[in-house]
C-alpha cells in the first residue's frame, strides 16, 4: 500500500522549518523536491565515475559512458519504449518540444498546413508551435475544452482537419489539471494521417506514461519535475522517424565523418545529442525514476485520487473561493481564485505561514486570460503530500482569509 | 512622511501581520488609476500581480505615480514611491533600496528571486532616471 508518511522521509528538504514553520510544499506542479537516491546518485556519479562520455577508452569514461547509457535505458523503461534508442537526452520538454517544431517541424510544414493544440497548452507548447508557423506559413488551430476543464472529444474531432499535420497536445493542464484521453487522441490523429507529439511534463508525474500504449510520434518531459534534477528533460520520438528528422544543433558526438569541406551525420538518439551532453543530470535522472518506478502507478493515482476529493472538498468549504479546473479525469493541480483577495496577496500572507503556492499565469496566459483572470493561485500535489499538508495548507488559507476581511 | 520616519515605524513592527497591514495601510493612501492610465505603455512586466508605474520629469527632479492590484503590492509601491519621488536623477540612481528594504525588514519582497515584481519596479525607475540624465547631456552637448 502506498503511504505519503512513508515516502516523505525520502525528501530531506520537507522536514526543514520555513522561517521556523513547517514546510507545506504545495508548488510540486512548477518543480518537484528531491530524494536522498538522487542525491547519492549524484555524488557518486561525480566523486567517483566521472568522465566525459563515449570519447575515452579508459575506465573512468567507460564507467560514465555505461552509466549515462543505462540511464537511457531506464528512462526508456520509464516510458515503456520500444528501444532506448527512441530516447533523447535533452535539456528540459522546453528543449524537447523545441527539438521536434525546429526539425520535424520545419522540415514537414507548408503553406496552409495546420498544426493542432488545446487552449490549454502552457507557453512551451504554444509559443515554440506559433514561431514555427510564422516561419513556415502553417496555421495554429486550437480546440476548445469545457468551462469546468473537460476534454470534450466533438471540439478536438472538429477541429481536426486533412490539413492538420501535427497534433501537440499536453497529457495534463498544468493549469487546470485536466487528463487528456492521448490515446484516442493519437489514433483519430494517425487516422487522417497527422503526427502527435504530447507534453507530458505534468502527467509524468502523477501517471503512468506508455508510449507503445499512447502510440503517440513523439513526448517530451522534463526531468526536475519527476523528482530528479534540473537540466534534463527526455525526449521520445518513434525511430523512423527520428531517423528522417535533420539534426537539431551541430558539434561533436553527433557525426558520422567530418571532413574540412563535408559532415554526415550519426543515427539518432546521438543525431540530437550535440556537444557534450549532461551526463550526471542524466544519471541522477535515472535515479529519480528508478524511484519512482518502485512504486505501483496504480496505487499512487489510487491515493492522489482520495487526496484529490479531500483537498477539492476543502478547499471548497472556503467561502468565496473557486477551483478553475473540475474535470472528471483530472491530476493534482489545483487553481483557485478567492473573491477580492489577489493572489499575489495571498501568496504573500501563506509565505509566512510555510507555505509554497505558485501565483500568476503559470506559463499559461492565454488560458488564465481566457479563463476571465489575470492570475490565479495554484496548489499542486506531489507523492509526498499527506493529508496533514492539506489540512495545514487549508489553515493558513483561512487564516489570510480572515487577515484580508479585517483589511478590506 | 520621511523616508526615514519609515525605516523607524517599520523597525517598531516586529511581527508579519503588523508589518503587512501597514503597508496595507500605505498603499491605501495611494490614489487608483483610472483605465486610461492602466495602459500597456505603463505596466511593469514581469510582475505576479498587475503593476503600473507613470513617471513624470520636472527640470530637476523626477516623481512617480503608481498602482496595483494586489493591495500588499500597493503598500510595497507607496514604499518605493516614498523612497523614490522628488530625487534627481543621480540620487535615485544612487539609492540602493535593498538596503532601505533590509532596514525594515521586508527585504524578502525586493530580491530577484520573488519575482513579485518589485525589483522590475525599480529597475524601470532607475531606468526613468537614467533616460532623463542622458537627455540632459545630450543638451548640454548641443547648446554647448
Amino acid at each position: 500500500m502506498f503511504d505519503a508518511h512513508i515516502v516523505r522521509k525520502d525528501f530531506p528538504i520537507l522536514n526543514r522549518l520555513i522561517d521556523g514553520k513547517k514546510n507545506i510544499y504545495m508548488d510540486t506542479a512548477a518543480s518537484a523536491q528531491k530524494p536522498l537516491v538522487l542525491l547519492e546518485k549524484l555524488e557518486k556519479a561525480y566523486l567517483e565515475e566521472y568522465a566525459n562520455v563515449h570519447r575515452g577508452s579508459y575506465w573512468l569514461s567507460e564507467v560514465a559512458t555505461e552509466n549515462y547509457e543505462k540511464a537511457r535505458q531506464i528512462a526508456a523503461k520509464f516510458i515503456n519504449a520500444e528501444s532506448s534508442d527512441s530516447v533523447i537526452f535533452t535539456r528540459s520538454a522546453t528543449e524537447g518540444i523545441n527539438l521536434v517544431a525546429g526539425t520535424y517541424g520545419l522540415a514537414n510544414l507548408h503553406q496552409g498546413d495546420e498544426v493542432l493544440l488545446s487552449r490549454a497548452e502552457h507557453h512551451a507548447n504554444l509559443v515554440t508551435w506559433q514561431q514555427t508557423a510564422l516561419k513556415t506559413g502553417a496555421k495554429i488551430v486550437y480546440f476548445d475544452l469545457d468551462d469546468c476543464g473537460n476534454f470534450v472529444w466533438e471540439n478536438f474531432e472538429k477541429a481536426l482537419s486533412p490539413r492538420t499535420k501535427i497534433v501537440a497536445v499536453t497529457a495534463m493542464s498544468n493549469v487546470l489539471g485536466t487528463i487528456f484521453p492521448v490515446e484516442h487522441i493519437c489514433k483519430a490523429a494517425h487516422n487522417i494521417g497527422a503526427k502527435v507529439l504530447i507534453d507530458a511534463c505534468q502527467f509524468a508525474v502523477h501517471k503512468k506514461i506508455d508510449v507503445q500504449k499512447f502510440d503517440c510520434d513523439f513526448l517530451a518531459f522534463s526531468g526536475h519535475k519527476v523528482y530528479g534534477p534540473t537540466g534534463i528533460g527526455v525526449l521520445y520520438g518513434k525511430y523512423d522517424l527520428l531517423k528522417e528528422m535533420p539534426p537539431y544543433q551541430y558539434g561533436g558526438d553527433m557525426i558520422e565523418h567530418v571532413s574540412y569541406e563535408k559532415t554526415t551525420f550519426t543515427l539518432p538518439p546521438a543525431r540530437f545529442e550535440a556537444g557534450t551532453p549532461a551526463i550526471v543530470q542524466a544519471i541522477g535522472l535515472s535515479a529519480s525514476l528508478e524511484y519512482m518506478m518502485q512504486f505501483n502507478f496504480d496505487d499512487i493515482e489510487q491515493y492522489e485520487a482520495e487526496l484529490i476529493d479531500y483537498t477539492t472538498k476543502r478547499l471548497l468549504d472556503i467561502s468565496g473561493l473557486k477551483i478553475l479546473g473540475t474535470a472528471k479525469e483530472k491530476g493534482g493541480v489545483f487553481s483557485f481564485a478567492i473573491d477580492g483577495i489577489h493572489p499575489q496577496d495571498l501568496a504573500f500572507i501563506l509565505a509566512k505561514e510555510g507555505v509554497a503556492i505558485r501565483t500568476g499565469h503559470f506559463c499559461a496566459q492565454p488560458l488564465v486570460n481566457a479563463l476571465g483572470y489575470n492570475s490565479l493561485a495554484r496548489a499542486s500535489l506531489g507523492i509526498y503530500t499527506t493529508k496533514e499538508d492539506i489540512d495545514d495548507f487549508i489553515t493558513a488559507l483561512q487564516k489570510a482569509k480572515n487577515f484580508f476581511a479585517n483589511e478590506i | 512622511m520621511s523616508i526615514e520616519n519609515l525605516i523607524e515605524d517599520f523597525s517598531f513592527l516586529d511581527n508579519w501581520e503588523d508589518k503587512y497591514k501597514y503597508l496595507i495601510e500605505l498603499g491605501n493612501q495611494l490614489p487608483h488609476f483610472d483605465d486610461t492610465q492602466k495602459i500597456e505603455q505603463w505596466k511593469i512586466s514581469g510582475c505576479q500581480s498587475q503593476v503600473w508605474i507613470i513617471p513624470h520629469f520636472s527640470s530637476s527632479t523626477l516623481s512617480f505615480q503608481g498602482d496595483s492590484d494586489a493591495i500588499i503590492v500597493r503598500g510595497i509601491i507607496a514604499v518605493v514611491l516614498e523612497i523614490f519621488n522628488d530625487k534627481s536623477a543621480q540620487e535615485i540612481l544612487d539609492i540602493d533600496v535593498e538596503e532601505i528594504f533590509d532596514k525594515m525588514g521586508l527585504r524578502e519582497h525586493i530580491t530577484p528571486n520573488r519575482r513579485s515584481g518589485m525589483l522590475s519596479m525599480v529597475d524601470k525607475i532607475k531606468f526613468y532616471a537614467r533616460q532623463s540624465l542622458e537627455e540632459k547631456n545630450e543638451h548640454s552637448r548641443i547648446s554647448s
